[in-house]
């Protein structure tokens, strides 16, 4: 069924998949969130217990799919893994980092003998919560910012120096943080994991002492989210962007208001964007006015709204002729996803793994039912035997 | 500047290319870092998470709860080891687009697929079924849970099929076509990549020497417990267990070394070379049973490559090519060539006679060349130079990577790294089948706790066979070099380019990080095994 499809189509199903894959990694970055106020949440010992269990039993989820969108991007539009991580080297590694630190600290925290002291791992829990949102957040604003690259595939010929994609500057992706639309997003995103975090702990542990400190914590996260949100909103749609020129051979010039002028051309992306943005309000609202009541209900709004926001947001950096990974050295070397792409024989190949994505989806949801049924209390926490 | 002075400039024989060795090197060696701390924790992965497969099917079948209580204690060392698994697995991953970029865009185009595949088909399956395992022993039915313990074991090994299958390519680049309009290799054929016979046997070699690992450490603790004359029940059930898995696990390792080892000695003749110290090749080549290398020994120069070595008479021929008297050539044969191979891969212009390392540099510089003489041809729309240049390229094409070489010289891997390597795995897998049917013997015969020796060798063998793991992969990557995609780029073309000063912060950091945690784990582990199952692992 793939075969017949052309290769632009293929490429669109892909970029899709990536930015679905983007949408629910932001999503389940709640870990990250609930990891930054372990202490903040849990005044005693126990109550610590139950929100690093509750984060516990899902923070593979989080750490697969980063794995799993760096593969899928990887395959589908290879000069982007090559162009960004080969150039954007310390951005990578600051956000690879943390994610080493994190894969070994749920098990070992509470383990005896385990060489550096519980703290240590809560630190470690702490420092992925805090880098791996900001960055990542960050990151995704590159693909509206730009970034110092250039691409030449000629610089194969030159054994001496022969690498196609070079970042041009010293800093190798650092200095995104100069751009203050960069920073916004990184916060926004870090504030929204940790909404995202607080509205999980609410869904997933029972504790009267705990529900106190959720709500507040809700509301002293949400205002810093929305403000640095809807500043990178304004600033995105307000400023210049660029465009291929299909008819002109792919040339790439500036148009002002390029994203706006997307969420114009798309209207069906302006309506995810206002409903999935609307979902996250609801997500964050309905708590707030009555915590008791609607307090675990928060995540099946935000939590869906996130994907759809981070969804559009990907798409609106990848559709209606737009690059999705501009280069601010040269314009003309942006990475779009006709210029980017795997050949057609792998996107075909590929959309027929993808079939396997709601299979995975249906097992996740099923096994996650079976071991969630009843929310994580301080007796259960004495019973477990497998308990961080 | 046109085609025919890059011809000419491409033909220069030796030229200084000004390649930063530096960071190549600082490159390759983040890598390796990250690889070999990745493999002391996936094979036992691989092996523990089937063994506890099946003593939790006893359990479920019998319904005895001694085998439910040794089931949690394997699972929870599985669980510690596991963790640090994939804290060391997530970089290996990203490192091949931050550290060899130029790599990811040259073959990305079917290498990043198995990556992308090995996260959706198998990433997936394990993380969710590990934690029905851990977590739903009170949660899910019995039947339910033991599919997860089997599901956990499968999505595990279902990784490391995919991740085989990504690097079996690179020793052995096959089911694809050089694009030069978009300056790579694209895909052509999934099923040549996915069953190629090295893909077949590397993948078999290298999971079952893990379940060999695996085995010795169940069989390690569990002889200590006897030792110490403790939980001897449940030792001996393990080392049962252990032990017949083991020994299969350790037959299928021998039978798939030869396998490939013959796949080498098709696709990587230097390779093989290296493997054997063999310098000048001959008809009726013999296998070194037993050797110590000439340090000082460089090619051409006429010295004896070995001080002192014995070996099995024609067995070299005969297990490369089937043959007793057949030809194989050594590092100076393939240097200077004119011998008739008998390896199946090669281009069809060599068919009948090898050509020399000069002249394949020679044609890869000519098809590099080619590519620059293509790309400005159809710049210009020149069609009629772009198509000759193509011709060019396309038959010069198996030699592409040859063509970043500075000197014949720099094609030959580290031979006496990639020598004893070699011999070590393969009296260590000779060992291990040794030990594991003298233990059986015992075991079968129920007079193990009386052997004091047997099991203090068995505790002595977990590091040989962490060793053995680790030696097998310096034997497959090393004695690869210089290629990171066989013939066709080489790692100086592969690597990113970032200063060299990077890669080493980066180098030392993740030394230090995976030193300190693999020390917590190692601490972790032997608290655990010390406090012994109690109640299914005490927390």
């Amino acid at each position: 069924m793939f075969e017949t499809m052309s290769l632009e189509t293929l490429q669109s199903y892909w970029w899709i998949i990536i930015s679905l894959l983007g949408g629910i990694l932001v999503f389940l970055m709640f870990v990250q969130g609930g990891q930054t106020l372990i202490y903040t949440l849990g005044k005693t010992e126990s109550e610590r217990k139950m929100i690093v269990n509750a984060l516990g039993r899902k923070w593979e989820f989080t750490f697969t799919t980063l794995v799993t969108f760096g593969g899928a991007f990887f395959a589908s539009f290879p000069l982007f893994y090559s162009t960004s991580f080969g150039g954007a080297y310390w951005v990578w590694m600051a956000i690879l980092f943390p994610f080493i630190i994190q894969a070994v600290a749920y098990e070992y925290r509470s383990k005896p003998n385990n060489f550096l002291g519980p703290r240590t791992y809560e630190i470690f829990l702490f420092l992925n919560g805090v880098l791996g949102t900001l960055l990542i957040g960050a990151a995704v604003s590159t693909f509206f910012t730009g970034s110092m690259f250039s691409v030449n595939k000629l610089n194969l010929i030159n054994p001496g120096d022969p690498a196609i994609s070079r970042w041009e500057g010293p800093a190798h992706g650092l200095e995104a943080v100069l751009d203050w639309r960069n920073v916004a997003l990184g916060l926004a995103v870090f504030f929204l994991s940790r909404v995202l975090g607080v509205l999980y702990i609410a869904n997933s542990v029972s504790d009267e002492e705990i529900n106190k400190r959720l709500r507040k914590q809700l509301l002293a996260n949400s205002v810093p989210f929305l403000v640095f949100f809807i500043a990178w909103l304004i600033a995105l749609v307000t400023l210049p962007g660029l465009r291929v020129n299909p008819d002109d051979h792919n040339k790439i010039a500036w148009e002002s208001f390029k994203y706006y002028h997307n969420l114009i051309d798309m209207p069906v992306l302006l309506i995810f964007l206002a409903g999935g943005v609307i979902f996250v309000l609801i997500g964050i609202g309905l708590p707030l006015v009555n915590f008791a009541k609607n307090g675990s209900k928060g995540i099946w709004h935000a939590g869906p709204g996130t994907i759809l926001t981070v969804f559009t947001l990907f798409c609106l950096a990848g559709f209606n002729n737009t690059p999705y990974y501009p280069s601010n050295w040269d314009i003309q070397n942006s990475l779009t996803i006709n210029n980017s792409s795997s050949s057609h024989y792998t996107l075909v190949t590929m959309s027929y793994v993808s079939l396997l994505i709601p299979f995975v989806l249906g097992y996740i949801w099923y096994s996650w039912q079976s071991i969630n049924r009843k929310k994580i209390d301080a007796a259960e926490m004495e019973s477990e035997e497998h308990a961080y | 500047m046109n085609f025919i002075t890059f011809e000419n400039n491409y033909k220069s024989r030796t030229m200084s290319l000004n390649i930063d060795y530096n960071l190549v090197d600082w490159s390759r060696a983040q890598f390796a870092l990250t690889a070999m701390y990745h493999w002391l924790f996936v094979p036992l992965t691989l092996g523990l998470s089937f063994i506890i497969a099946i003593m939790e099917s006893v359990y479920v079948k019998t319904g005895n709860e001694e085998w439910k209580r040794m089931t949690k204690f394997w699972m929870t060392l599985f669980g510690i080891n596991f963790a640090i698994g994939i804290a060391t697995g997530i970089i290996l991953e990203f490192e091949f687009g931050t550290n060899w970029s130029n790599y990811s865009w040259f073959v990305g185009d079917i290498f990043g697929a198995p990556l992308a595949i090995e996260g959706i088909m198998a990433f997936f399956l394990e993380s969710t079924f590990i934690a029905v395992m851990f977590f739903g022993w009170n949660k899910v039915s019995k039947k339910f849970h033991l599919a997860s313990s089997w599901l956990t074991a499968i999505g595990a090994n279902l990784s490391a099929l995919w991740i085989l299958v990504a690097n079996a390519w690179m020793q052995y680049p096959t089911g694809m076509k050089f694009n030069p309009d978009t300056a790579r290799n694209e895909m052509q054929n999934f099923r040549d990549v996915l069953f190629s016979p090295l893909a077949i046997t590397k993948f078999l070699h290298t999971v079952t020497s893990g379940f060999i690992l695996a085995s010795f450490f169940v069989l390690g603790i569990s002889a200590w417990y006897l030792l110490k004359k403790r939980e001897e029940i449940l030792a001996k059930r393990s080392m049962m267990i252990a032990a017949v898995f083991g020994l299969a696990a350790a037959l299928i390792t021998a039978f798939t070394g030869d396998g490939s080892a013959y796949q080498v000695s098709q696709k990587q003749p230097m390779k093989l070379a290296a493997m054997e110290g063999l310098y000048k090749g001959n008809n009726g080549a013999g296998l070194v049973a037993f050797g110590i290398l000439t340090p000082s020994k460089k090619p051409g120069d006429g010295k004896d490559p070995f001080l002192f070595r014995v070996e099995f008479p024609k067995l070299l021929s005969f297990l490369a090519y089937r043959n007793p008297e057949s030809f194989v050539p050594g590092i100076e044969d393939i240097l200077r060539g004119g011998f008739k191979p008998e390896y199946t891969a090669i281009p069809k212009q060599e068919a009948a006679k090898a050509i020399s390392m000069e002249e394949k540099i020679a044609r890869g510089r000519m098809a590099i060349a080619a590519f620059g003489a293509y790309r400005q041809a159809a710049a210009v729309k020149d069609s009629l130079k772009a198509v000759e240049a193509e011709k060019t390229l396309q038959s010069n094409f198996p030699y592409f990577g040859y063509g970043y070489l500075e000197s014949p010289k720099a094609a030959i891997p580290n031979v006496s790294v990639t020598y004893y390597a070699f011999h070590f795995m393969v009296y260590s897998g000779l060992y291990f089948i040794i030990l594991l049917i003298i233990l059986l013997f015992y075991l079968h015969n129920d007079q193990i706790e009386n052997k004091g020796w047997l099991l203090r060798c068995i505790v002595c063998t977990i590091p040989v066979a962490y060793l053995a793991g680790q030696a097998g992969w310096i034997v497959a990557e090393m004695g690869r070099q210089p290629w990171v995609i066989q013939d066709l780029m080489p790692v100086s073309a592969g690597v990113s380019k970032i200063g060299s000063s990077s890669v080493q912060f980066t180098f030392w950091l993740f030394a230090l990080v995976f030193t300190i945690l693999l020390i917590a784990e190692i601490m972790i582990l032997v608290k655990q095994v010390k406090l012994g199952p109690k109640d299914g692992g005490a927390h």
